[in-house]
């Protein structure tokens, strides 16, 4: 007996990479008791300690940041350039969701500690799925993450429309957990191990990649990915989901986690499956014509605002899934730039909609825009900006998204694809421009002056601001991204 | 004669019989109990493998704790089950079809041609003094800790999201406060009304 124990050798695991990590659980959990001495008037001290948190983990990723690709807990926990550069975004993201959603949350009485402590869960979740190197890692961080999505959505219990969407995400949220985990299964029979690098390495091997079961796990693990990111043809959730929760929430689900959604592509499909890219790459094909075709097309029937920009995320994934599938280096950084500017763009939109609402009146219907720059020049000039970025327009930060993966699709020889690309974004550029004319052209139907707080004002007018700077200043945010890249693919 | 194999499709054949009961039975008090035979003969399988500490864990867990909770909620429930079986002949030969279709390209694709005994071996016996539960003790806190310390945050956040959507003060509900009650004072409850002595009544008058 004493001797099988001593037989088992253990290596303490190097805690250090994974120090953002246990911050943020950490943090969450002081929250989490701190919120529970607090009463509604002292709440703000939870938002503080929320915004701390992630300007903590921040600083913990940026010091911590080598540059360099760390493995720790047996194979299972990585450190790379992808993930610092991702966690970073992740935490940006969030930190601005929280700053929009206060007012939001005070006016309409659901200023509770749960949401922050619910969103910090979730950043972990995502920060766990971006670090995640092993199929195990990435399941629990996936499930993390949703879970906190699902009770986010659940929170506002008086609406009946919330619930119904919580309870319409939570099945098909299961259902594709459950689809991604029987193909991550038929992996593990396979190749005979959890670890990402373990498979990519048995999958590299000539000839491994030859075997219908194989086939069978990647189209498997596709459905699964393309259900969460909310690809066409599994994208029915996208519009139900948006729609029903409360414009934070839906500003939760909405950005950060199709980050974390972009790592887990990158790692399963790239860094696990690449010996399988001639077959996954067809699959990756047919999604994103897919989406970028219903996406736009349908997103210009909407009236609600919310539906409508369901739709157009539903278009950008397939933008996003052009890159990756040229699979070559410069494809995954022009991916890894899209999604970082489809994160910013999207706080921006749904941001919106936030300064925009008061209590008792959801600014969520098109009509609700009209005539905005005669109630507020500088915010429907914001909006301009965003609106002229998510349709492409040069110079902003949403053209240069589009031109780089573009041009990565060009370069892997697929000019049918681009060209297909470009006409639906001309298609898709009919519904922004319309807000725009919407916002200068036509009368007010409203007059209420703006009410939100001056911290939401100001992070609102960064943010369309820097989709402009960005915008004409983008080499350095691509040059994050290439260098981020830079250990993927060949 | 070897009695592995006679268990094993015993038994296989129980949970095979108990699984088909759940979903066909018209009493969702005896679907609930056919489940429970269910685990229990998996369980039993489970011992077969070797992996004696998942067996009884799954006793413990699933027919110990979830499906008396599960037992609790149908017989507490009034679930009227004919409109949910409505248009379960009309529908059975497309589901069936689809079913058996689905059934026979994952039996091609995953049977036992490539996942089976001759591709993969038969896995190792060990002898009597092999603990199971000890070898997963030795990995899941070494090997394992990271993904068990995430599955840990995945319970809090059960546990936080299940209690912000359940827990809400409901003013108008009535109920009793025991302290109140025993600390009540004689005068809070009787009304002494002091009043000037009436004439007596008589019917008749």
């Amino acid at each position: 007996m004493e001797e099988q124990l001593a037989s088992v050798s253990f290596q303490v695991p190097d805690m250090t990479p994974a120090l953002p990590e246990i911050f943020v659980l950490t943090m969450a959990c002081v929250i989490l008791v701190v919120d529970l001495f607090l009463t509604d008037r002292n709440r703000v001290i939870t938002y503080l300690m929320s915004l701390a948190t992630l300007l903590g983990a921040a600083i913990l990723t940026f010091s911590l940041h080598t540059g360099e690709t760390v493995l720790s807990f047996d194979g299972s926990f990585i450190s790379d350039s992808m993930a610092d550069v991702l966690k970073f975004f992740i935490y940006l993201v969030c930190a601005a969701v929280f700053i929009y959603a206060r007012q939001y949350l005070i006016d309409r009485q659901l200023f509770k500690g749960e949401f922050y402590v619910l969103g910090l869960f979730g950043v972990l979740g995502m920060m766990v799925m971006v670090s995640a190197h092993s199929l195990l890692t990435i399941y629990l961080g996936l499930e993390l993450l949703a879970l906190c999505l699902y009770a986010m959505v659940a929170l506002q219990r008086d609406s009946g429309i919330a619930s119904e969407a919580a309870m319409k995400y939570f099945v098909l949220g299961a259902l594709a957990s459950g689809l991604l985990l029987y193909g991550m299964s038929i992996l593990y029979g396979i190749t005979g191990s959890l670890d990402i690098g373990d498979i990519g390495a048995y999958l590299a091997a000539p000839g491994s990649s030859d075997n219908l079961a194989l086939m069978f796990a990647v189209a498997f693990v596709i459905v699964g990915l393309a259900f969460k990111l909310g690809a066409v043809p599994f994208h029915m959730w996208i519009p139900d989901v948006y729609h029903g929760a409360s414009t934070p929430v839906t500003l939760y689900i909405g950005s950060a986690p199709k980050l974390a959604a972009f790592a887990l592509v990158m790692r399963l499909l790239v860094e696990g499956m690449e010996g399988l890219h001639v077959h996954w790459q067809d699959m990756l094909i047919v999604l994103a014509v897919l989406s970028m075709a219903a996406g736009n097309v349908i997103a210009i029937a909407q009236g609600n605002l919310k539906r409508m920009l369901a739709y157009s995320t539903i278009a950008h994934v397939g933008y996003l899934l052009l890159g990756i599938l040229t699979g070559v280096t410069t494809g995954y950084a022009a991916s890894m730039f899209y999604v970082i500017v489809y994160a910013i763009m999207t706080l921006g939109g749904f941001g919106m909609i936030i300064l925009l609402s008061r209590a008792g009146f959801e600014a969520e219907n098109l009509e609700d825009f009209k005539g905005l720059n005669e109630r507020s020049p500088w915010f429907a000039a914001m909006m301009a900006i965003l609106m002229f970025s998510m349709a492409g327009v040069p110079p902003f930060l949403g053209f240069w998204a589009k031109f780089a993966v573009l041009e990565a699709v060009v370069r892997a020889d697929m000019v049918w694809l681009a060209v297909v690309a470009v006409l639906f974004a001309i298609i898709g550029a009919y519904y922004y421009l319309r807000i725009i004319k919407l916002m200068y052209f036509d009368k007010a139907e409203e007059t209420t002056p703006l009410t939100s707080g001056t911290d939401m004002k100001l992070v609102m007018s960064v943010n369309g601001l820097a989709v402009l700077a960005l915008g004409i200043y983008p080499s350095a945010l691509l040059a994050l991204c290439a260098g981020a890249m830079a250990t993927f693919g060949g | 004669m070897n009695i592995e194999p006679i268990i094993f499709y015993f038994f296989s054949a129980i949970l095979v019989a108990a699984s088909a009961a759940v979903i066909t039975v018209r009493n969702p008090v005896h679907a609930a109990l056919s489940l429970v035979l269910a685990f229990f003969t998996s369980a039993i399988i489970w011992v077969l493998l070797e992996a004696e500490f998942l067996a009884i864990t799954l006793v413990l867990v699933y027919v110990g704790a979830v499906m008396v909770l599960f037992l609790f909620v149908v017989m507490m429930l009034d679930i009227n089950l004919v409109p949910l079986r409505e248009g379960f002949i009309r529908y059975l030969p497309v589901g069936a079809l689809v079913a058996i279709i689905m059934f026979v390209e994952m039996v091609i694709v995953v049977g036992s041609n490539r996942f089976g005994l001759d591709v993969f071996g038969a896995g190792m016996k060990h002898g009597p003094d092999y603990s199971n539960t000890k070898e997963l003790g030795s990995v899941l806190y070494t090997v394992y800790v990271y993904p068990f310390e995430i599955a840990a945050a995945i319970l809090l956040v059960a546990i936080i999201a299940a209690i912000a959507l359940t827990m809400r003060r409901r003013p108008a509900t009535k109920f009793q406060d025991p302290s109140k009650q025993v600390l009540v004072k004689r005068n809070e409850r009787v009304r002494m009304v002091k009043m000037a002595a009436e004439n007596k009544t008589t019917p008749n008058e």
